[in-house]
């Protein structure tokens, strides 16, 4: 324990790092709000009053319905592919030294580093040279492309935490790779893996800028809200969409935070 | 009787740095045998080739006259105690112990008694539902003993096993390890940097330095008649005496070992030398002193006077207890 | 051999156990003895994925930065030419390469100055609940969907949205109207003005700056502070000559993600700001409705080369083990 625990900060330093806070979480705690609004033609503050009626008009959309349904399906394969894909690498590059380690590791965080919108042209032109069709496929390609990042970064995080001598001692005790992969390396990883599946779930789950070019005439959530956002026709059922998104990401986020709160950090800044 | 491990002629190189290069070794079944060396001499490295996480560059290993080259770890019978003991850290103390018995296959309830037995042989009776990070240091280092042990291996290998305890523990621990190792029978091969300890508890000693093995021997042999000027300087802080001066003494021009503690102080007829310091030891005081342009060291018990800093002396010592080293230069 | 008699008794087994059988022990014999193999095993998936698929997209697009396009029949020209490249020179290009480079400089050290205290609050003072508390604050805001965020901030620059009431009601109205009045920063209202492009890209990208510099904060030990303190230094120095140094390789990994964020985002300018392009913008533009692919993939060079420069700079200044 570091001696200055108990002192405290200076008043300036708490507010600054208070308004800080603040100013990252009150605009969407408004949201909540809105979602709620009986005003349905301007963006008015204070809302004139309050109601539960757009809950029950965006119950009944099925074009909500849809672009839930694909965003989901999509954010579950990209999950799984990105899962094996991740955990693959992350095993190879933190267990053995070889040529090319680097490499692997910046081809892994490129699709992340490089901004979105170069992985999402650069995709749409290659399905047009190739002749692809638009359809769920393209999107998850797309999204499990930069989804892997996220599981490598828990996974790499892990198994540099998890001692190297472990393996060793399974196969001293008479365990083959098989039986000690299932019983030792999976039981070691296997939080770390479900806390990177989580997150590139909610990655997925969220992702409008390469979606908007591997999608085609498919309405994944987010988009059908970018198109909102860009030519608002029906405020009141994004309001209740917007704030259903923020609910369904924000579990599987906290899911992985307990999953990994001991010692390693979740590899957030991986988005 | 049998040997348990032999080696000939073997060097494992990684890239440019020879970690072990051209050893010869054999070790005999239920020896106490310990690798001793300063980090880097290339001993863990030898006995990573025993267990079969290193392959060797050349050369041949057979466990139990069984050429070995072709048989990964699960599949040979020696088991060993890490470092850092390696625990598994998803599991309790009873499934670590039980996990070479639960890959072979053995039910739930056999393979646990047998576990708890191991435990007891380490002394450490009904840890078994606690988890590694609940124990000390010097418990987790019995549950690893424990773990190797319930497997019955040919040959145990210990890689450092007290070097993590402190040091009323490890004395401790070195007489229980001996203790065991006498009521097992089981071959134990140790791999250890700490002179003190490889020579209270091995039969015999390998001393590596560069790859390589400098002198095996007993303990006695090791610390009484080292061949090498790193022997003598290795093991139990010998002085080293220059051939010049081995040259007036006894005609040839070698380098010769001396211990301190052979060294007395007389009123005539020794060699002139003059005191440079002391340290009180407890037991004993090591005074420092200039003999010639040589630096060496002489141990005194703590009920003698110690020599005034700068005094001129005399010092002797009996001719038996200079002992010539083969390397000449 | 059996290990149901006594641990106690002596080892009488075999030394060598038989093979174990099976494809997975055979398997497993040859991954021993050849570890190069499961290696290969292990990379060939994911490399075959992101070389395929990512590497080749992105390849295909690059070559075609150095196509050009007809002027007049529109079609795509392929010899290979930098008379695209040229075209990025023009001074309407121009601008939205300057525009978006200045607003990505902007915007990091808007991000650097607000992201420091959190930081600095979270790796010094916070502990126990507090400090997860401070984590999982960042790491919500992190997180949570990109496309809500811009819609709160929709909802909050309207016109007759939560900030203009806000400023009504302290009776500051008349200065966010001078500062809507001032050329260039401001606009008709706030969401079709630069300051409020601004304020979402900062918003946005926040967390990402936060995180970086909090676990550069992490390895500062308190005792550094306390040392600099104990040799006279006033607080203010201490920031200056110990803390802030030590932070950098943080503050440089936080504006990678800031500056590359803002270089290639088309979606918030899109949404919140005045009708100038940015070169995301620029970029959906030309590949959308220009059909303009060769000079779209030019366009894409451009904060390519950027990030090149910028990562080759942050690796020297030691920022990525800060990630």
């Amino acid at each position: 324990m570091r001696s200055d625990g108990k002192q405290s900060a200076p008043f300036a330093l708490k507010a600054a790092a208070g308004l800080g806070l603040a100013f990252m979480h009150l605009p969407i705690a408004l949201i909540f709000v809105y979602a709620f609004t009986t005003e349905d033609k301007s963006y008015q503050w204070p809302p004139p009053g309050f109601t539960l009626k757009w809950l029950e008009v965006t119950w009944n959309r099925p074009d909500v319905w849809d672009a839930l349904k694909l965003s989901l399906q999509v954010a579950t394969i990209s999950t799984v592919i990105a899962m094996v894909l991740g955990t693959l690498c992350a095993a190879a590059v933190s267990r053995t030294k070889f040529f090319g380690r680097e490499t692997i590791s910046l081809l892994v965080i490129l699709p992340i580093a490089l901004p979105g919108i170069i992985t999402g042209i650069a995709l749409r032109s290659a399905f047009s040279i190739a002749d692809i069709p638009f359809s769920i496929w393209t999107i998850i390609l797309g999204h499990a492309t930069f989804c892997v990042v996220v599981v490598y970064n828990n996974a790499v995080a892990r198994f540099r935490r998890t001692s190297g001598s472990l393996v060793e001692a399974s196969m001293d005790l008479g365990a083959n790779s098989f039986q000690t992969f299932r019983h030792v390396i999976l039981p070691n990883i296997g939080t770390a893996l479900l806390a990177g599946g989580m997150l590139a779930f909610a990655l997925s789950f969220d992702e409008v800028i390469v979606t908007t070019f591997t999608a085609g005439q498919q309405s994944t959530l987010p988009i059908w809200m970018l198109e909102e956002l860009v030519r608002p026709r029906q405020r009141p059922v994004t309001n209740v969409v917007a704030m259903v998104v923020v609910l369904v990401t924000v579990l599987p986020i906290l899911a992985a935070y307990y999953l990994t709160r001991d010692g390693d950090q979740v590899a957030g800044s991986g988005k | 009787m049998t040997t348990a491990v032999s080696f000939s002629r073997v060097s494992r190189h990684f890239g440019a740095v020879r970690a072990v290069d051209d050893v010869d070794l054999s070790i005999a079944e239920g020896e106490f045998f310990a690798m001793l060396g300063p980090s880097g001499s290339g001993k863990t490295t030898c006995l990573r080739l025993i267990a079969g996480f290193e392959q060797p560059t050349s050369g041949h290993i057979e466990i139990f006259g069984t050429k070995v080259e072709n048989v990964p770890p699960y599949r040979r019978n020696v088991n060993t105690v890490f470092q850092d003991y390696a625990l598994f850290p998803h599991m309790n103390i009873i499934d670590n112990v039980a996990y070479g018995l639960m890959i072979q296959g053995m039910g739930k309830a056999e393979r646990h008694k047998a576990a708890n037995e191991a435990l007891e042989l380490v002394a450490l009776p009904g840890y078994g539902d606690r988890r590694p990070g609940q124990l000390s240091g010097g418990q987790r280092q019995r549950v690893a003993l424990a773990r190797a042990l319930v497997n019955k291996p040919r040959v145990l290998l210990l890689d450092e096993p007290l070097g993590a305890l402190d040091l009323k523990l490890r004395e401790q621990m070195q007489d229980e390890l001996k203790t065991l190792q006498r009521k097992l029978g089981i071959t134990f091969v140790f791999v250890t940097h700490d002179q003190g300890e490889a020579l209270s508890m091995a039969d015999r000693v390998a001393v590596f330095n560069d790859g390589k093995i400098q002198q095996v021997g007993s303990p006695q042999d090791i610390y009484q008649r080292p061949q090498s000027r790193f022997v003598a300087d290795f093991v139990g802080s010998s002085n080293v005496l220059e051939p010049d001066f081995v040259k007036q003494l006894t005609g040839k021009a070698t380098y010769a070992s001396l211990r301190p503690e052979a060294i007395r102080f007389v009123q005539s007829d020794g060699h002139a030398a003059t005191v440079t310091g002391s340290s009180y030891l407890g037991g004993t005081t090591r005074v420092g002193l200039a003999l010639g342009d040589m630096r060496i060291n002489a141990l005194i018990a703590a009920d003698q006077v110690v020599p005034q800093n700068g005094a001129a002396v005399q010092i002797s010592w009996q001719e038996s207890e200079l002992h010539l080293m083969e390397d000449a230069q | 051999m059996t290990a149901a008699s006594p641990v106690t008794e002596p080892a009488q087994g075999t030394a060598i156990l038989p093979g174990q059988g099976g494809w997975t022990g055979s398997l497993s014999d040859r991954f021993w003895r050849n570890p190069k193999l499961l290696l290969i095993l292990m990379l060939t998936p994911p490399v075959l994925w992101l070389g395929i698929i990512y590497l080749g997209s992105l390849f295909a697009l690059l070559a075609q930065s150095f196509f050009s396009i007809d002027e007049f029949s529109g079609m795509v020209q392929y010899e290979l030419t930098l008379k695209t490249y040229g075209e990025l020179f023009r001074p309407a290009n121009l601008d939205i390469i300057i525009r978006t480079v200045s607003m990505a400089a902007i915007v990091t050290v808007a991000a650097a100055c607000v992201a420091f205290p959190i930081a600095y609050f979270a790796a010094r003072y916070a502990r126990g609940k507090w400090k997860a508390l401070f984590y999982i604050g960042v790491m919500l805001p992190l997180w949570s969907s990109y496309l809500v965020k811009v819609y709160a901030w929709k909802l909050i620059l309207a016109k007759e949205g939560i900030l203009t009431w806000i400023f009504a009601k302290l009776h500051l109205t008349w200065l966010l109207e001078a500062w809507l009045a001032i050329p260039i920063i401001g606009g008709y209202s706030l969401s079709v003005s630069y300051t409020g492009t601004f304020l979402v890209f900062l918003y946005v990208w926040l967390p990402f700056m936060v995180l970086p510099v909090q676990a550069a904060l992490e390895r500062v030990p308190g005792s550094y502070i306390e040392a600099s303190g104990d040799l006279g230094a006033t607080p203010g120095q201490t920031f200056r000559h110990v803390i802030f140094p030590l932070a950098l390789p943080g503050i440089v990994a936080g504006s990678i993600f800031t500056f590359s964020l803002t270089l290639g985002d088309y979606i918030i300018p899109q949404i919140v700001g005045s009708s100038r392009l940015f070169i995301g913008q620029a970029v959906y533009a030309q590949q959308g409705t220009a059909g303009n692919i060769p000079l779209a993939a030019a366009f894409t060079v451009v904060p390519i080369v950027i990030m090149g420069f910028y990562l080759w700079g942050a690796k020297r200044m030691g920022a990525f083990d800060a990630i």
